[in-house]
């Protein structure tokens, strides 16, 4: 409703006026507008050199059209396959325990009444994310090497199990770093460590919201802390939990690019690897854009359909729309 | 529930007693987890370079040696990295904050005739986007950005994550301020300006740290656009390339050998000298965080309204 829309309802505004009358909203908008659709929906174009055999030089209306060539080829390697059911395994490991954790400690951040160390706990474990994935695997690298403090601790635990005759010989130290079943998990567990403070903010944001009320009802019908947690906390951050829950599901195949491309060994590569780190190896390192394309194409097309998938669910639900 | 209230009293008041101490225990220690690696690693950094190489070093330095940081900052790479690292952080930090400010304003107007259109085409960009290779081909190909300032600044002048963040902090203010600007004769773009920036301040301190804290930390950029040029890498790049070299030599599992053998003129070890740029890296972050945490925690609350 602009001023001259009430000033005068009779006058009828055809589109050039509207147009007119706000032309400093479109002349601030419209070139963010363009922009976005340079950088985000321009480069969709560069999927057709997924249906080529891509060469820089030919660029891309010369190169050879080769059909679905790169797909099969794909998901004939069994490198692929690996490298699909690392991104799964990964993805939902990242998921249950990201998710598992940070309520948790929401839950335990809740029930701290002085707000001066709830502030305390609360400082510290943001920290972490705002720390770049490079530093934190740099840190990574001194707390889980051969003598890092982790072995440290394991070596004591054992001596302490061998003194008392639990235990016959010392075993090898773990290398962490190089241990290509453990992968999985070290990087599920640095996620945690680096996001979980994080995590809690939005779960800690919907407890503030429950009733009060519902705490003291509860408390006189006689439940305890954790009767009261597990019927009144939990059921309170129930439809947040629901919405992240399917937003996340269209990130099944984001499990992560940095954590994985920089923490990737000979050793490990077989389990470490995902979808991105797999196109930046073939794309970018061997040049084989067509087949890194091809790859990434899948994966954005997998996101689509996940993500409308997960909304018609959740406006099945009767939540919000996602988009 | 009846059943449960005629219970004696006193079990549930020693539960209560004994919960918070608990509680309490358990958060602390996940304080000292969470603050132990970034200790270690300033102590490993401050250790001496052949002591660092045996390892178990814990929260202090067993040998305190100031070898890796003199040695790094003799280098010249580190000021000019620091210098890309910091310059681009506040050119893009400045830009960034501008666009995305502006088309917060605008699509936070109801009457503005493309909002619904532009608000869709935008939010799907935070679900949907091309991938690495065809955006890699557009920077480096197209727009040929490749090896310059200017790939760290164009493709980072706007984020709709923030765009949404701004723009839900301006429809709660009152409508009425925009519409009277309105009447008085300004225009739009004067009342953006004059009246709604100034009030915005708060959401724009939040929007501005995430934005800093997004550029300062990338390092991928450079890997991939500017690798070739030594000038332009930025710090959390050096020590990316430091990262690659020690995995390639614990690859050997023989890290200590193989580094005594190459490192035997100087006094520091790839250890000591990875250990002290990860704190430099980290410094401005680890330094004003404790300060401006609140506005982080207050951009994530109004973000998630619609998230």
């Amino acid at each position: 409703m602009t001023v001259n829309a009430r000033i005068l309802p009779k006058r009828k505004k055809s589109l050039w006026n509207i147009i007119v009358q706000q032309k400093w909203l479109i002349i601030m908008s419209v070139p963010v507008l363009l922009y976005v659709l340079l950088f985000n929906y321009a480069p969709m174009w560069g999927w057709i050199t997924a249906f080529q055999d891509y060469k820089p030089k030919d660029g891309l209306m010369n190169s050879d059209w080769v059909g679905i060539k790169n797909f099969s080829w794909l998901f004939s390697r069994p490198e692929f396959l690996d490298v699909l059911r690392n991104t799964l395994a990964m993805s939902i490991i990242n998921l249950v325990f990201g998710t598992v954790s940070a309520i948790v400690l929401a839950v335990l951040l809740n029930e701290v009444t002085k707000t001066g160390f709830k502030r305390v706990v609360q400082t510290v474990t943001y920290l972490p994310h705002f720390l770049s994935m490079v530093i934190v695997v740099s840190m990574a690298q001194n707390i889980f090497s051969s003598n890092g403090v982790i072995n440290d601790f394991i070596g004591k635990i054992q001596d302490l199990l061998i003194k008392i005759g639990l235990m016959e010989n010392k075993p090898m130290p773990v290398f962490w770093l190089g241990e290509k079943k453990i992968f999985w998990w070290l990087q599920g567990v640095i996620n945690v460590w680096k996001e979980v403070g994080w995590g809690t903010i939005i779960y800690i944001s919907a407890m503030t919201s429950i009733d009060p009320c519902l705490y003291e009802a509860a408390s006189i019908d006689g439940a305890g802390r954790f009767k009261r947690i597990l019927h009144v906390t939990l059921p309170g951050i129930k439809s947040t939990f629901v919405i992240l829950l399917i937003m996340n599901i269209g990130h099944l195949l984001e499990a992560g690019f940095e954590i994985q491309y920089l923490m990737e060994n000979s050793q490990v590569q077989d389990y470490s690897r995902t979808i991105d780190v797999f196109v930046m190896h073939y794309g970018i390192s061997k040049m084989q854009y067509g087949i890194a394309s091809a790859a990434g194409m899948f994966k954005s097309v997998v996101a689509i359909i996940l993500l409308f998938g997960a909304n018609f669910i959740a406006s099945k639900l009767g939540e919000d729309s996602l988009i | 529930m009846t059943a449960i209230s005629v219970k004696p009293k006193r079990k549930s008041k020693k539960r209560d007693l004994a919960f918070p101490i608990v509680n309490t225990i358990i958060l602390c220690l996940i304080m000292i987890i969470t603050l132990y690696p970034v200790i270690n690693t300033i102590a490993y950094s401050l250790d001496d370079g052949y002591d660092a190489l045996r390892g178990g070093i814990t929260v202090y330095p067993r040998k305190l040696s100031f070898e890796a940081y003199s040695n790094m900052l003799k280098d010249p790479a580190i000021y000019q990295a620091a210098h890309i690292s910091g310059s681009k952080t506040i050119i893009i930090t400045l830009l960034n904050l501008f666009f995305t400010s502006m088309l917060a304003f605008a699509l936070s107007r109801r009457e503005y005739i493309f909002r619904k259109f532009i608000t869709t085409v935008l939010v799907l960009t935070m679900y949907v986007n091309a991938g690495l290779i065809p955006n890699y081909l557009l920077i480096q190909n197209v727009l040929k950005l490749g090896n310059s300032y200017a790939v760290y600044i164009i493709p980072s002048m706007f984020s709709c994550f923030n765009m949404i963040v701004i723009r839900t902090y301006i429809c709660g203010l009152p409508e009425a301020l925009v519409e009277s600007a309105r009447i008085d004769g300004a225009s739009d773009i004067t009342a953006f300006f004059k009246i709604i920036l100034p009030l915005c301040l708060p959401v724009l301190a939040t929007v501005a740290l995430f934005v800093a804290v997004g550029s300062w930390n990338s390092w991928f950029d450079t890997k991939l656009y500017n690798g070739g040029k030594k000038d332009l890498h930025s710090l959390q790049y050096l020590l990316n390339m430091k990262l690659a070299t020690t995995n390639n030599s614990s690859n050997a599992a023989q890290t200590s050998v193989d580094a005594l053998a190459s490192q035997a003129q100087s006094k520091t070890t790839p250890i000591t000298v990875r250990c002290a740029i990860t704190v430099v890296s980290a410094a401005p972050i680890l330094i004003i965080y404790p300060f401006l945490q609140r506005y982080f925690v207050t951009g994530m609350a109004l973000g998630s309204v619609k998230g």
